[in-house]
C-alpha cells in the first residue's frame, strides 16, 4: 500500500465518525521507483491531507522528507524543479508514490479497530456487527 | 455451466483454484483484437472510453472496484493511470500480487462502503462486480441496505463531475432496475448502456453514473451495435455522438418467445432469410444470399 492510499482511505467501522486519519504502524516497507508527473501530482495535491501525510512519514522514521506545512506552489511546481534531486516536488512524489507498507496495520482513531496490512493488502473487511 | 453468482459468495467463490482459472483460462483472457471479445481487457478498455477522462496526458487516480487479479488494472496502468483496487476475494488478490499489477490493492467488501475521503477520485471502473450486491450471501446481507452503501460511499469520494463505469451482468430485468434505482438514489446521473442488445453473448451492460446534477456532459453514450451495426465491422468508429438522449434504457434479458409458423413444405425463403439475416446482426458468419438460398433438394439426390 502506497501513502497515497493511505492517505485516502478512511475506516468506515460503525461509530467512527470520520475514520480518518487511519494510524499506520510499520513493521515492513519497501520503496519502488516510480517516474515523476508533476501534472499528477498538481492535479492530486488539493485533494491531499498534508497534515496526516507528513505525521504517517513520521511514523515510517522519515522525519525530515517533508515539512510541517505544505510549501507554497509556486515553490512546487517551478521551473526544472522536477529535475533537482531533494526538491520539494521530488520529495512529496517520493512520499506519496514510491513508499510501500508490507507489513503492519491501520488504526481507525475513533474506535481503535485495527486494520492488519498483509503483503501489502490492508484488510478492510468489517465483521457483521460493525456494519 | 451456472453464473457464478448462483454458485457460491464471492470470496467463497473465487478460492485459490478458481481464482488461478480465471487468470490463466484462454477464454477469459483472450486478448483477441474482436470487438465483441468478453475478455476483462476488452471489457475495460470500453469502460474506459465510456468513462470519457479528459484527453490532456495527464494521468488520473482511478478505483478498480472488483479488481480481481488485476486485468482490467492493467488496462488503466497502460494508459499512464494510477489506480486502487478493491477485491473481496483473497486469493484473486494473492494471483494479483504475483502478476505485479501496478495498482494499490485493498481486501474488503464494496456492500460495505468503500471507505474513502469525499471527493479525492476521478472515476471509477468495475468489471462483472455490481451484480454480486443483488446476492444476500450471508443471513446479515441486504441486498438493498449494501447497494444503499456503495453507490452512497462511491458518490462521496468521486470528485465532482467525474464518473463511474460499472459494468455489469443482471439476472434478470427487476434486479438491473434495482441497480439502477439505488444508483440514482445516490445522486448519481445517467443509466445504462448496453453494447451488442442483439446478442445473447456479446451484449455487455455498462452502467455510466455521472457525479452531480445533470448537465450537457451527462448525456449517455450510445451503445455499440444498437441500430443493427454489425459486430464484424473493423472500423472503430465510436458513435458516442452526445444527442441530449438521458433516457435510461433497461433491456431484458430473456424476451418472450415468439410463436413460429410454420408451413407444411418447411419454413420457406422468407423465414430463411430472415434468420439469416438475424445471425449477422449477432456477428455470426453467414454465407451469402444467392438464388440457391432455401431452394428444395432434388428429390434423387
Amino acid at each position: 500500500m502506497r501513502l497515497l492510499t493511505h492517505n485516502m482511505l478512511a475506516s468506515n467501522v460503525r461509530g467512527a465518525t470520520t475514520g480518518y486519519p487511519l494510524k499506520l504502524e510499520a513493521s515492513n516497507w519497501c520503496t519502488k521507483e516510480v517516474e515523476l508527473n508533476a501534472d499528477f501530482i498538481r492535479g492530486l495535491l488539493p485533494k491531499i491531507d498534508w497534515r496526516a501525510l507528513v505525521a504517517t512519514t513520521r511514523a515510517l522514521g522519515l522525519p525530515d522528507l517533508l515539512p510541517d506545512e505544505q510549501p507554497p506552489e509556486e515553490e512546487i511546481f517551478a521551473k526544472g524543479a522536477a529535475d533537482v534531486e531533494g526538491s520539494a516536488i521530488r520529495r512529496i512524489h517520493h512520499a506519496l508514490l514510491e513508499i510501500h507498507v508490507q507489513q503492519g496495520s491501520l488504526t481507525c482513531p475513533d474506535t481503535n479497530r485495527s486494520f492488519p496490512i498483509d503483503k501489502g493488502i490492508p484488510n478492510m473487511m468489517l465483521h457483521e456487527d460493525e456494519v | 455451466m451456472p453464473r457464478p453468482e448462483f454458485q457460491a459468495p464471492p470470496d467463497v467463490f473465487y478460492n485459490e483454484s478458481e481464482a488461478r482459472k480465471y487468470t490463466t483460462s484462454s477464454r477469459i483472457i483472450e486478448i483477441q483484437a474482436s470487438k465483441r471479445s468478453t475478455s476483462p481487457s476488452r471489457i475495460s478498455e470500453r469502460a474506459l472510453e465510456l468513462l470519457a477522462l479528459p484527453n490532456d496526458g495527464v494521468p488520473k487516480l482511478l478505483l478498480d472496484i472488483g479488481c480481481g487479479s488485476g486485468l482490467s488494472g492493467e488496462t488503466l496502468s497502460e494508459h499512464g493511470h494510477h489506480w486502487i483496487g478493491y477485491d473481496i476475494s483473497k486469493s484473486m488478490l494473492d494471483v494479483a500480487l504475483e502478476r505485479e499489477t501496478e495498482g494499490d490493492l485493498l481486501l474488503a467488501d464494496m456492500g460495505q462502503g468503500l471507505g474513502l475521503r469525499p471527493g479525492v477520485v476521478d472515476g471509477a471502473i468495475s468489471i462483472s462486480a455490481v451484480q454480486w450486491l443483488c446476492n444476500a450471501d450471508k443471513s446479515s446481507h441486504d441486498p438493498r441496505a449494501r447497494l444503499k452503501a456503495f453507490f452512497g460511499s462511491l458518490y462521496r469520494c468521486l470528485a465532482r463531475g467525474a464518473r463511474a463505469v460499472l459494468q455489469f451482468y443482471a439476472d434478470n430485468v427487476k434486479q438491473s432496475e434495482m441497480i439502477v434505482t439505488f444508483a440514482m438514489r445516490a445522486g448519481f446521473a445517467g443509466g445504462v448502456v448496453v453494447d451488442w442488445p442483439h446478442s445473447s453473448k456479446a451484449k455487455k451492460s455498462y452502467l455510466v453514473l455521472t457525479c452531480g446534477p445533470p448537465s450537457i456532459n451527462t448525456s449517455l453514450p450510445k451503445g455499440k451495435g444498437e441500430n443493427g451495426e454489425m459486430c464484424s465491422d473493423d472500423d472503430d468508429d465510436e458513435s458516442s455522438d452526445e444527442d441530449g438522449d438521458r433516457t435510461v434504457g433497461i433491456y431484458e434479458r430473456n424476451r418472450a418467445k415468439k410463436k413460429q409458423k410454420t408451413k407444411k413444405n418447411g419454413k420457406g425463403k422468407d423465414w430463411l432469410l430472415k434468420k439469416k439475416e438475424q445471425m449477422r446482426r449477432r456477428g455470426h458468419d453467414v454465407p451469402a444470399d444467392t438464388k440457391y438460398t432455401g431452394r428444395k433438394r432434388k428429390s434423387y439426390f
